[in-house]
């Protein structure tokens, strides 16, 4: 039994293309996956995401608790509002989980985990709280009461569109710069987002998650599924958990040292594991320059020996091929290598991992 | 709902086949194929002279969500391929009944017998 988020029925009315993602029953596209893409990129689409866990985190300790739990350092959190994107680590200095915490007070912070990591997570923070002793309350809120749905708005006019129905919430968001939150009466809105561009992602009491879906589309908004989002974050270089990396990978080799913060004597979850190992891979972009598709575990042959493709697609934005990989040490941009696709070699130019953002490709 | 065309035979692997004149078979995927994978934007052909046999990988659709292998519908070789489709894959979401991939000449026609009419493919589609 699949289960469903708050606005399953909405995506069936708008006959939405239903697939298993994780367990969830959710829509890949409504269309065409290409012209969702393009919305997002050039006017305003959104995304029903409330198979994403929140999590409040309250209580004396907090700030000590996220201090250790993460890899990145809540310290930089000074501004109430202000978010973080951080990766949770095991022992071994690998990847649990990547998240956003946003910083409410110094009693209260909210963070948002991926889907299929979400049972796993919650077991991981509540071991991790009664193992240190320390005065916080962990609450999911996705299922069960006072859970909340998640509506990602994106694109260009993603703000003016978000304002026309929702008009109390433009003071409040009008100046919000990114990688921000505002809590508008039972809204949070914040200026985060896994697409390259403006915009916001909205929790809201699921109750009313489809009455504000159905207004958005009203005011012009294309629902866009998770095909669409998937091109948009890997055109943006923005990492998938469980595709780019996972338990047995250190952030350090998918991407994300600009998330581990290693400047103090702070210590946390993973620390001395990864400060060991060091980097061992990088993670780099392709862009195939042969005809074809780049596509997750494909072999990457290289003058410094093989790599593998992570996350591969059609770029609607280049109009080619692009990928995330990980390749040894030693390849560097501009580099030509070569993508084994159904055993032909075929060449692809290494690039920095970013594609696309702000409605333009930046390759 | 997908469209499945009366004149068209069919193989439980979302291909379609229409017999022409001179004895020749022009194959496509369904349209069922073209709306389940999604906005098509690689197709890779086969060779004009290889021989396949039956249910052999003879081409590779792509969309932006996934690669899907075509099979050859019946034993034969491949005649004639149509780089119109490699060019503008997006011509096989628009029309898959026009939008042909390859054609080619069985080894024996009478293979076309053994392959789903409109009506069972309808039911193949229906259920997938």
């Amino acid at each position: 039994m699949l289960k469903k988020t708050v606005l399953n029925s909405a995506h069936r009315a708008m006959n939405a293309r239903m697939v298993d993602f994780g367990g969830w029953d959710m829509p890949v596209n409504y269309g065409s996956q290409i012209e969702e893409h393009h919305a997002v990129r050039n006017n305003c689409g959104m995304f029903d995401v409330s198979h994403m866990c929140p999590v409040d985190v309250v209580g004396a300790d907090c700030r000590t608790f996220l201090s250790r739990l993460v890899a990145n350092d809540v310290a930089k959190l000074k501004d109430s509002g202000k978010a973080l994107y951080a990766a949770m680590l095991n022992d071994a200095g690998c990847v649990i989980d990547d998240l956003i915490i946003y910083f409410l007070s110094d009693t209260r912070f909210r963070i948002v985990i991926n889907a299929g990591t979400a049972e796993k997570d919650l077991a991981w923070m509540q071991a991790k709280a009664a193992e240190w002793k320390l005065d916080v309350t962990i609450t999911q809120r996705r299922d069960g009461a006072n859970n909340l749905g998640i509506i990602a708005v994106q694109g260009p006019n993603a703000r003016a569109k978000v304002w026309e129905v929702l008009p109390q919430a433009k003071a409040a968001t009008e100046g919000l710069k990114a990688f921000f939150a505002a809590e508008v009466d039972q809204y949070f809105i914040a200026s985060t987002g896994y697409t390259g561009e403006d915009g916001y992602e909205i929790m809201l009491p699921a109750g009313e998650a489809e009455a504000m879906w159905n207004k958005l589309n009203a005011a012009g908004v294309a629902p866009c599924g998770l095909g669409a989002r998937d091109t948009l974050r890997l055109e943006a270089g923005m990492n998938l958990y469980g595709q780019d990396m996972d338990e047995t990978v250190s952030p350090l080799d998918a991407g994300l040292a600009w998330t581990v913060s290693l400047n103090t004597d702070r210590d946390f979850v993973g620390k001395s594991a990864l400060t060991a190992a060091g980097q061992q891979k990088q993670f780099l972009g392709l862009i195939l320059l042969d005809k074809g598709v780049l596509r997750g575990h494909q072999k990457v042959m290289t003058a410094h020996g093989n790599g593998e493709i992570t996350s591969g697609s059609f770029s609607p934005t280049l109009q080619q091929s692009i990928a995330l990989a990980r390749l040894p040490l030693g390849v560097q941009v501009g580099d030509e290598v070569e993508v084994d696709i159904r055993g032909k070699a075929l060449k692809a130019k290494v690039t920095k991992p970013v594609f696309a953002r702000n409605g333009k490709a930046v390759q | 709902m997908s469209n499945v065309l009366a004149n068209l035979k069919y193989a439980a692997s979302h291909e379609w086949m229409l017999l022409n004149a001179d004895g020749s078979v022009t194959v496509g995927i369904t349209d069922h194929a073209q709306e389940a994978l999604g906005d098509l934007v690689f197709v890779e052909l086969p060779e004009v002279g290889t021989h396949y046999d039956a249910e052999k990988e003879i081409a590779v659709v792509e969309s932006v969500k996934a690669a899907a292998d075509v099979y050859a519908p019946i034993a034969g070789t491949v005649t004639e391929v149509n780089q119109a489709a490699a060019d503008a894959p997006e011509s096989v979401n628009q029309d898959a009944y026009s939008a042909w991939l390859f054609k080619m000449t069985p080894d024996n026609v009478a293979d076309l017998n053994k392959m789903l009419d409109a009506a069972a493919y309808q039911a193949v589609a229906d259920a997938a």
